[in-house]
Formats: structure tokens, C-alpha cells, sequence
């Protein structure tokens, strides 16, 4: 009794906190239909699976993968080599292997910085012989080897080709329920080579439905420091709601409740740098000077503009917090010196 | 993208060629993916050099064009002009600064010329991504409106009326006239100013051709060249225009006097139904409620009970008219420097302080004195005069510009002491005297030869603190004179502070309501300082007189007749071609974030509340970039400054410069 062959579903975690997974298993009971229609070949979070076997099948088994976490270790490349030759398709799943989210900010530092503070300088660490990771280390039985730490965090595409993007930290389940159900019905998916799936055309504040007026902002607020008005976008009331520069495809689940967005996923079409063109947007609805600039010098200006910005807390943090990697920026010159001290701010 | 790139190298003579290998250019140009021919030539700007493009386009098939030459400034549009008669859309065409960008900025040959490869890489790569663009046709209302009704003003409305065109004139005081209407004799040939205004005020009074809206402003400006809305608050006079004769019965009658700090400059009084002065236009009086008696305390109405027409009417309310016009002139003057900013000249300390502008009421016929010069007991004839030049101009601690009619005003100020009491001393405390203009040195001449005692030297200060016996009771101007290198203290009996000019006090607000910009002195701005003086970056709005900056009576008439001639030229057309180099928004792109909606300088930004998007009015725009930059969404788009032309501009430009590892090798 040989039933039709099941598509093969593989799902990774490279370098990620884990939440990708979870929000998969957050689709609900959908998550019987998706076992129903693939056969598993590879999901390190539910079933117990090992290199030897993912190296054993042949070269595009697997119908689809969905591939969470960045790039940071030899091994987190390794897999993307593999599974990229192994997969039909290969989504870019979540943040961090879209845009390198979280892990990404690590660019902002070295290697060194994040050993130092991870493992000596850590106050839950307990480490007096200051041990640190080494790659290879001599035993009487032999050489051991654990990945090597890189000093950069990538993206999946900046590694391997990757079919589709599904942005979001993490992707929302109903959007993974979306395009699984597209998949498994056999719906028609945009053209490969990188497109978004699972999110939205247009800004989170197109379903944002607070009240939007012009914008003139005098000072930022951190969220503990003012309780927002329930109705008014947020960004007017100087909460620093990255919603105008990020993609749809959440339902403005942060803003709704009166959390600014922060925005995971990612720029909108056609945009390079999400964190500049946050930047950029911001500064043009800074309100300095009090409107009349004649007779206003320029340093008088420069002040009046340093004083609203200096309201800005943690910048790098703040408007490349998911798009680092991905970012013009992508990392602090490695010999610079801004690197020793972990660069921005 | 395979086009077809023809790139022109101009030597422009030794300016270019001196510093750069133009030879070497071209011929590195010629090489370059896509480009199809490369020359070098000695002026491209000349008809040959056209020709050459011209030739090319047509027996090539080029279907881009690069020159490499001077400022885009300076002969974009001729170029543009080649293309486009060869019957290559103009915008096809990109220019190439080599020559203020790079010849002119260095004697280095290596790496002159190594720029201007770079630069004209940037050009190639840049020109490859043009999409042909066509003008905007606007149609020009022929009608047009003037703000201002000082000489400036009235020039301006009387040369588009006397053209044929209507023109609404829009003044804010009860009367048109400006400051001219306040001075007595003008410079350098003393005509009395009155004699040469009143005729052309009059004329503006009676102009089948001009609407003449006093005592009233604009509030709001909608639309773009072409087809402006200005909506105008008409203020209440509380007299009806209708039946008004403007016979003056209710002044005589009014019981209640203020002093006049506008017309009269705070040296005369006015009643508080007042026309500003005798030949004032309109001649219909207006109520100063702030004063009157009866709006503060609920009686009196004389002037009710006395006007012989009805034409009184406490009732009366604010208009609100809205004019369309396919031009507007803004004429809106100056204000006076405010003498009490520099203590230590003791101005409204010291009684016998007089400003210029008090000076010119006092001297003029018609003024509180009856053109008596007297000191502020309003008796007393003064022996000695001292005139301080340049009071808040030249001065970094006030205006640092030059305010241009200052000294010559104070020279007439001289002559006009020396025609009233011939026996009174006159001393000008002055830091250069500029008398640059037609028979204005000829004028500073005949004030010497007159006996003016010119003293070179800024006024330190004017006190009545008494050193020796003969300063007792006078006011001492204690300056350096700079010629011999001496202190001196020189006491008068009078002294007068010829205060500068500077930009109204309202002027930001005046140029936010037209979508203008202001300089750092709150100044308009201009379009171009030499080449075009009178327009703005905001089409068909233009600037004249002394709201542009500081500048005597002929040249606030001669800008006012150049700015009709301008207007009257596009009304002739009929329509005026736009540059197409504009934003627009792609509505499935916008959020609605609103962002960008209150960025841009020219109000061309609308918010549509119903489908939540915003939306550029394509003929407000005027290219500035502001919001392209602005917008998160990346939903608007500058034409002919997409971002993939400018990346691959600067990608061109770095030509040389070692690719960029997006992701840095791993050292593992
Ligand atoms: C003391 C003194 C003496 C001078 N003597 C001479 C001289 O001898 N010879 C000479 O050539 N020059 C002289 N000048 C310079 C001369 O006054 C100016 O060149 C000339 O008056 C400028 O005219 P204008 O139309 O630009 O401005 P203004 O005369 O200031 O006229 C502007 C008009 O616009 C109106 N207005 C302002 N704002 C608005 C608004 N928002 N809406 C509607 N209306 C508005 C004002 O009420 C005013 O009527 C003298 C200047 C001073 C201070
Ligand atoms: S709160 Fe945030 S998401 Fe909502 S409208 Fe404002 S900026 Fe946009
Ligand atoms: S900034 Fe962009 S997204 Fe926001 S309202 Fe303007 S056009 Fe729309
Ligand atoms: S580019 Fe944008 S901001 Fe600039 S004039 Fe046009 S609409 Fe206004």
C-alpha cells in the first residue's frame, strides 16, 4: 500500500533565538495539516535528525525549506551550502536569515568584544581561567573541533541563492498558515529568486489604525516615559514607532497596543537601508527652531536640532535593531576603533 | 541596457583644456560600455559644438548625449536645445561639470584629468538610466495680483494695467503709497517725493484696470502658476465705501487723538477716524478700533452723528474674498530699523534723538512742523546737527549688510538743514560714504561744497553727560575719527540716527503663506541674484523693491516694471512649459503615514483623508527632493532623479575605487 509520495519539509535553526520555530508551531491545530501534507526531512526543534542524513539524500529532496537564524558560525554555513543543494525551495524564514536581526547588531563590534563580554566580563559567568571558545582543541584522545565564530554576521542570501524571502521577528503564524496553505493547495507563489512572501506591499501604518496628522516632533520619549494616547499614532507623540519605514504583514499588532513598532519586518520594496531611511524620514519632521529660522544662525540651529536628537536613545540599536546585515552599514570597520568598544552608542 | 552614448569634451578655449587632457578624455570616454563616439571640442556651447551633437544624434542614432563642459547652470538648457532639434528628447542629455567641478579648482593636470573621467563616468552611467520627460503646459489666468501698494507696487500694477491685464492690488495700511508717501525731498535730485507719487497713486485709484483692496492682506495662497486662489481678508474700516466722499467731516469731528507711529512715524497725532495723509488712496477714512471711544467704552459716534452720507457703520465685519490670478508680484517693503536696539545712541532717552524717518516728517511741508526743523518741544530751533550714517547696518551685532540708501538720504538730510537754517552746523558721522549711482557722487559733491562737516568714523556713542563747559546741555556724539586718528566729541543740539532697512517683521510668515524662502536677513530670495533678480524658485511668483532686499526708489520701480514685463510675457503666451523634474507619489505604495506632509516648501504636498494617501499636485512641485528623501515608503519618486540614477552616478563616479565587500572575506 504505497500512498502518493509526500513533498519533503525541512525546517533549520541556525544562528536564532527560537521563536521562529515556536511561531510554526503557534499556526495551531493547522500544524496537523502541514504533517498531513509533508513528510518531515529535516527539524532539529521536533524530530530527532542527524548531518549523516540530510547528506544522504539526493540533491533537491527536500520540496521545501524553510530556513530560520543568521549566519555567525562555520557550521551555520555549512548547513545553508547544504541544505541550499539538498532544497527545491529555500525560504529565508524570519529576521535573522533575512536581514541578520538581533545576532546582526554583533556587527556593530568584533569577534573579541562579544567573546569578552559573553564569556570574562558577564556577571552570571563564572570562568577564572578566562577559557575561551577554541575551534580545535588537543585532548589525549585526539583533535576536537566546535564551529568557528565569525567574526560577521550574514544573511542566508548573502551565503547562498535563496527563492524566497518570509520576513518578520518572528514571521506571524497566520502569514506561515497563509503560505503553507498556498503551497500545500498548490496556489501560484510570486517568481522565485528572493521575492517576499508572508508579508505585506505597504507600511505597518497602513494597518496601524491610529489617527494620523502632520508630523512635528520636539523630543523622543523611551516607552516608559510617557503614557501614549490611545488613539494618535504613536511616532507624533515622539515614540519613536518605526511603523512608517516597515513592512506590513503584522496587522500593526505593536502599535494597536500602544508599543511602538520596532521594526522587524524589514524595508519596503525598492528601499536599501531601512535604518537611513528611518533616519531620514525622522529628520525631516524634527521640529527645531520654533518655524521662524531667519535670524537664526547656524550653529544656534545646530543646537536647537542636537537638542531634540540627543532624545534619541541607543540609535543603531534603535533603527537598525533587524536590518543590520543587511544595512549599507553592515559592520564597524573591524580594524577601526570603533570596534573595540562596540561602535555605536 | 544597450544605448547608444555620444560624450563631448569642450575645452572651453584654455579653461578647461589648460588644466585637463581633454584628448586623453575623450579618447578614455570612447572606450567606455555603451558610448558610441567621443570627441573633444574647443567650445561645445558655440553652434559648431551644437552642431557636432546635432550631426551625431542624426547620422549615429545616438540615443543618449553627455557633455562634459562647465556648470549645468550655465548651458544645460543649450544643449538640452541641440538634443531636442536633432529630435532627441532633452531630457536624454546629462552635463558633465569639468570645468568649475575641476579645471578651475586645481593646477594639477594628473589629477584634473583623472577627475573629469570620473565625473563623466558618473554621466555615462547616470544618462543610460534617463527616461525622456516632457513639460508641463500651464495655462496662465491673465489676471494678476500685486501685494504691496509702496512705489514698488504701484509700478507694477500701473505697467500691467496700462498693458491691457487687470490687476488686483492688495495693500494692508488704509492707503497705498509705501514709505515714499512719508518722505519729503528725494535723492540725489531733491524732487519732492509727493509731487512724483501722488500722480501715479491717483492713477492706481482710477485704473479701470486695477482692484484696489486697502486695509486688507492675504491670508492664503492655493494652486500654482497659472491658476493661484489668494484668499484676502478685507479688515473693517467702519465706513462704507459706497457712500463714503471722502469728505473728512467725521476726522474733524472726532474728539479723540493718538499718536501716529505708522504714517507719521510717532512725530504727529491722528485722529482716531483717520486717513493716513491728505492725498491718501482710497481717500475713505478708517476707524482705529483699538482707540475709538466708542468701540471701548460704547459711546460717542460723532463721526455718525456728523457724516453727511450714512456712511459710518459700527457694524461692519471682516471680508473674506478670494481672488484667482495667474501671477503674483510681492512688493511688501521694509521696516525701519528699530533705533531703541542700540542704547547707546539714546534713542526715545534722549528727546532731541530723532530718527531718519521722524527727520523726513519733520522736514517735509506736510509733516506735524510744517517742515519746521525743531526739537521735540516742537519750538526751539537747533544750531547743530549731527546725522549718524549707518545705524544697524554694517554692524555685526545688528545687520551686517549694507542698507544702500542710508548715506545718501543723509546727505540729502545735510543740504536740506543747509536750505532751512542756513546758519545751523552740520556733522555726518560717517564709516564710508557710498554714493555709487547716477549723479550720486555729483550729489555728495555739492552736500561738501555746501560746508557739511563729514566726520569719518562710527559714532561710539551719543550722551548729554557734560565734559566741558560747552557741551552744557547739549548731546555729545563722541566718535574716532578715523582720518586724523582722533577722538572727538562734537556737541549739537539735535541728533539723527539714519537707521537702516531691514526685512519686515513678517516677513517668514509673508513668505510661507507664498511658498517663498527667506535669507538669513529674512530677505525673499531671489531666483538667480544677477541673471534673475525679480522671480523666485516658486513659478510665477516674483519679488520687487525692498522686500528682496535693500534698494532706493529707482530701482524698487525698475523691478517693479521688470516683474510686469515678465508676467506680462507669460500672459501673452498662455501658456508656460514646466520643467517635468517633479515628484510624484505611487498611491498603492503610501501608507498614509504623513510623513511628508508638511515638508514641503511649496505646499504641494495634499493628504486625501477618504483613501488615506498622499498626493503631489504635480505643477506646485517644484523638484526640491525633500520629500523623496523623506518618504520611509520609498512611494515617491523625484523624475529625472531616480535612485537608480544617482546610484549608478555614484557607482560611475567611484569608477576606480575598489569594489566594496558588502560582506568582508572571513578570516575563519
Ligand atoms: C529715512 C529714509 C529716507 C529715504 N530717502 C530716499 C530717497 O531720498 N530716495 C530714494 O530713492 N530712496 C529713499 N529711501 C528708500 C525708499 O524708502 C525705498 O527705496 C522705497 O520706499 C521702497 O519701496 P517699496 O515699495 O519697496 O517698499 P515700501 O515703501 O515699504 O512699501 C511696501 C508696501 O507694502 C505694504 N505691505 C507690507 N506688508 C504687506 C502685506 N503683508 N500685505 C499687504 N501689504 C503689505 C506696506 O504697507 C507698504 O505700503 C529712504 C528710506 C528711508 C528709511
Ligand atoms: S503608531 Fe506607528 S504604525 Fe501607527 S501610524 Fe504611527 S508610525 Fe505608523
Ligand atoms: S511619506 Fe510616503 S508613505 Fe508617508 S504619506 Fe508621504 S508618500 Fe505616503
Ligand atoms: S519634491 Fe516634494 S517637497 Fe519638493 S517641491 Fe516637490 S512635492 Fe514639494
Amino acid at each position: 500500500m504505497t500512498a502518493k509520495e509526500k513533498p519533503k519539509l525541512a525546517m533549520y535553526w541556525a544562528s536564532s533565538c527560537g521563536g521562529c520555530d515556536i511561531s510554526v508551531l503557534n499556526i495551531g491545530d493547522k500544524i496537523l495539516d502541514v504533517d498531513q501534507a509533508f513528510d518531515i526531512a529535516l527539524w532539529p526543534c521536533v524530530a530527532d535528525f542527524k548531518i549523516k542524513d540530510v547528506k544522504g539524500y539526493p540533491d533537491g529532496y527536500i520540496d521545501l525549506c524553510l530556513f530560520n537564524g543568521a549566519i555567525r558560525t562555520s557550521e551555520n554555513e555549512e548547513m545553508a551550502h547544504l541544505l541550499r543543494q539538498k532544497s527545491k525551495v529555500l525560504v529565508a524564514f524570519g529576521s535573522c536569515a533575512s536581514e541578520g536581526c538581533i545576532p546582526a547588531l554583533s556587527n556593530l563590534t568584533t569577534k573579541e568584544a562579544t567573546f569578552k563580554s559573553s564569556y570574562l566580563d558577564n556577571p552570571s559567568t563564572d570562568n577564572p581561567e578566562g577559557v575561551l571558545p577554541q575551534p580545535v582543541t588537543k585532548v589525549p584522545e585526539g583533535e576536537l573541533h566546535i564551529p568557528v565564530f565569525y567574526n560577521t554576521v550574514k544573511t542566508l542570501d548573502q551565503v547562498v541563492p535563496v527563492d524566497y524571502v518570509m520576513p518578520g521577528c518572528p514571521p506571524e503564524p497566520p502569514q506561515i498558515w497563509a503560505v503553507l496553505e498556498a503551497i500545500i493547495t498548490g496556489a501560484e507563489l510570486p517568481a522565485p529568486g528572493g521575492a517576499i512572501i508572508g508579508a505585506g506591499t505597504v507600511a505597518v501604518c497602513e494597518e496601524c489604525s491610529r489617527e494620523k496628522h502632520e508630523k512635528e516632533i520636539e523630543r523622543f520619549y523611551r516607552p516608559h516615559e510617557i503614557v501614549p494616547d490611545p488613539d494618535v499614532c504613536l511616532l507624533e507623540q515622539g515614540i519613536m514607532c518605526m511603523g512608517i519605514a516597515t513592512r506590513a504583514g503584522c496587522g500593526a499588532l505593536c502599535p494597536e497596543v500602544g508599543m511602538r513598532c520596532a521594526g522587524c519586518y524589514g524595508p519596503l520594496d525598492g528601499i536599501v537601508d531601512q535604518g537611513a531611511n528611518m533616519v531620514s524620514a525622522i529628520a525631516s519632521v524634527v521640529k527645531a527652531g520654533s518655524g521662524a529660522l531667519a535670524g537664526i544662525d547656524e550653529e544656534e540651529l545646530a543646537r536647537e536640532i542636537g537638542k531634540v536628537m540627543d532624545t534619541i536613545e541607543d540609535p543603531s540599536g534603535t533603527f537598525y535593531r533587524f536590518s543590520m546585515a543587511h544595512s549599507l552599514l553592515t559592520r564597524v570597520r573591524s580594524n577601526g576603533d570603533g570596534a573595540q568598544d562596540g561602535g555605536g552608542r | 541596457m544597450d544605448e547608444k552614448v555620444g560624450v563631448y569634451v569642450c575645452h572651453c578655449g584654455t579653461n578647461i583644456a589648460g588644466t585637463v587632457d581633454v584628448e586623453e578624455v575623450a579618447t578614455w570616454s570612447g572606450e567606455q560600455p555603451n558610448v558610441a563616439v567621443a570627441r573633444d571640442y574647443k567650445f561645445m556651447c558655440s553652434s559648431l559644438g551644437q552642431e557636432l551633437v546635432e550631426q551625431d544624434i542624426k547620422e549615429l542614432g545616438l540615443t543618449r548625449v553627455v557633455v562634459a563642459a562647465c556648470s549645468p547652470h550655465m548651458h544645460e538648457k543649450t544643449f538640452r536645445g541641440a538634443c531636442e532639434r536633432a529630435g532627441l528628447n532633452p531630457y536624454l542629455f546629462e552635463m558633465a561639470n569639468i570645468r568649475e567641478f575641476d579645471s578651475w579648482v586645481t593646477d594639477d593636470r594628473e589629477a584634473a584629468t583623472h577627475k573629469a573621467k570620473s565625473l563623466i563616468k558618473g554621466a555615462i552611467e547616470r544618462v543610460v538610466h534617463h527616461q525622456p520627460l516632457e513639460p508641463l503646459p500651464v495655462e496662465i489666468n491673465p489676471n494678476t495680483l500685486v501685494v504691496g501698494g509702496g512705489i514698488a507696487g504701484i509700478s507694477a500694477a500701473l505697467e500691467l494695467a496700462d498693458g491691457g491685464f487687470h490687476v488686483y492690488l492688495v495693500e494692508r495700511e488704509p492707503s497705498i503709497g509705501g514709505h515714499m508717501a512719508q518722505l519729503d525731498k528725494t535723492f540725489p535730485t531733491l524732487d519732492c517725493s509727493a509731487c512724483i507719487l501722488t500722480p501715479r497713486m491717483f492713477d492706481v485709484g482710477q485704473h479701470p484696470n486695477i482692484t484696489l483692496l486697502s486695509y486688507s492682506e492675504v491670508e492664503k495662497v492655493d494652486g500654482y502658476v497659472g491658476d493661484f486662489t489668494a484668499t484676502v481678508r478685507k479688515k473693517a474700516r467702519y465706513v462704507n465705501e459706497e457712500l463714503c466722499t471722502g469728505c473728512g467731516i467725521c476726522v474733524e469731528k472726532c474728539p479723540q487723538s493718538v499718536v501716529d507711529d505708522v504714517f507719521e512715524a510717532g512725530l504727529g497725532q491722528r485722529k482716531v477716524v483717520y486717513t493716513p495723509f491728505p492725498q491718501a488712496v482710497p481717500n475713505y477714512p478708517v476707524i482705529d478700533r483699538e482707540n475709538c471711544i466708542y468701540f471701548q467704552r460704547g459711546k460717542c459716534k460723532a463721526c455718525e452723528i456728523f457724516c453727511p452720507t450714512e456712511a459710518i457703520d459700527f457694524e461692519q465685519q471682516d471680508e473674506l474674498i478670494e481672488i484667482e490670478v495667474g501671477c503674483i508680484i510681492l512688493a511688501t517693503g521694509y521696516d525701519p530699523f528699530d533705533a531703541r536696539r542700540i542704547a547707546r545712541y539714546g534713542y526715545g532717552q534722549m528727546a532731541n534723538v530723532f530718527t531718519s524717518l521722524e527727520f523726513e516728517r519733520m522736514v517735509n511741508a506736510a509733516g506735524p512742523t510744517e517742515g519746521r526743523i525743531v526739537l521735540r518741544d516742537g519750538e526751539t530751533q537747533p544750531e547743530s546737527i549731527a546725522i549718524i550714517h549707518c545705524v544697524g547696518s554694517r554692524d555685526q551685532n545688528y545687520n551686517e549688510y549694507c542698507s544702500k540708501v542710508c548715506c545718501m538720504y543723509s546727505l540729502k538730510f545735510a543740504h536740506l538743514v543747509h536750505e532751512r537754517l542756513p546758519n545751523a552746523e552740520v556733522y555726518n558721522f560717517y564709516i564710508d560714504i557710498r554714493s555709487a549711482g547716477k549723479r550720486y557722487e555729483e550729489f555728495y559733491q555739492r552736500v561738501l561744497a555746501e560746508g557739511a562737516n563729514l566726520i569719518r568714523g562710527r559714532a561710539a556713542e551719543v550722551t548729554d553727560v557734560a565734559r566741558l563747559p560747552d557741551e552744557e546741555g547739549k548731546l555729545i556724539v563722541q566718535a574716532e575719527d578715523t582720518l586724523i586718528g582722533q577722538q572727538r566729541r562734537i556737541p549739537v543740539d539735535m541728533v539723527v540716527l539714519s537707521i537702516g532697512i531691514q526685512a519686515r517683521h513678517d516677513a517668514t510668515e509673508v513668505a510661507q503663506i507664498f511658498g517663498l524662502g527667506c535669507d538669513f536677513d529674512g530677505f525673499f530670495i531671489e531666483r538667480h541674484p544677477k541673471l534673475d533678480p525679480v522671480f523666485t524658485m516658486t513659478e510665477g511668483i516674483s519679488i520687487v523693491g525692498t522686500c528682496q532686499g535693500p534698494m532706493d526708489i529707482p530701482d524698487s520701480v525698475a523691478q517693479g516694471a521688470a516683474a510686469a514685463a515678465r508676467v506680462m510675457s507669460m500672459i501673452t503666451q498662455g501658456t508656460v512649459m514646466m520643467e517635468p523634474v517633479r515628484a510624484s507619489i505611487n498611491a498603492d505604495q503610501c501608507s498614509g503615514c504623513r510623513i511628508c506632509n508638511n515638508l514641503c516648501p511649496y505646499n504641494a504636498i495634499v493628504f486625501h483623508e477618504d483613501d488615506e494617501v498622499s498626493e503631489v499636485i504635480t505643477a506646485l512641485c517644484q523638484g526640491c527632493g525633500s520629500c523623496v528623501a523623506a518618504c520611509p515608503s520609498g512611494a515617491i519618486t523625484g523624475a529625472h532623479f531616480t535612485d537608480e540614477q544617482l546610484i549608478s552616478q555614484v557607482v560611475g563616479v567611484l569608477w576606480d575605487v575598489r569594489q566594496p565587500e558588502l560582506v568582508p572575506a572571513e578570516e575563519g
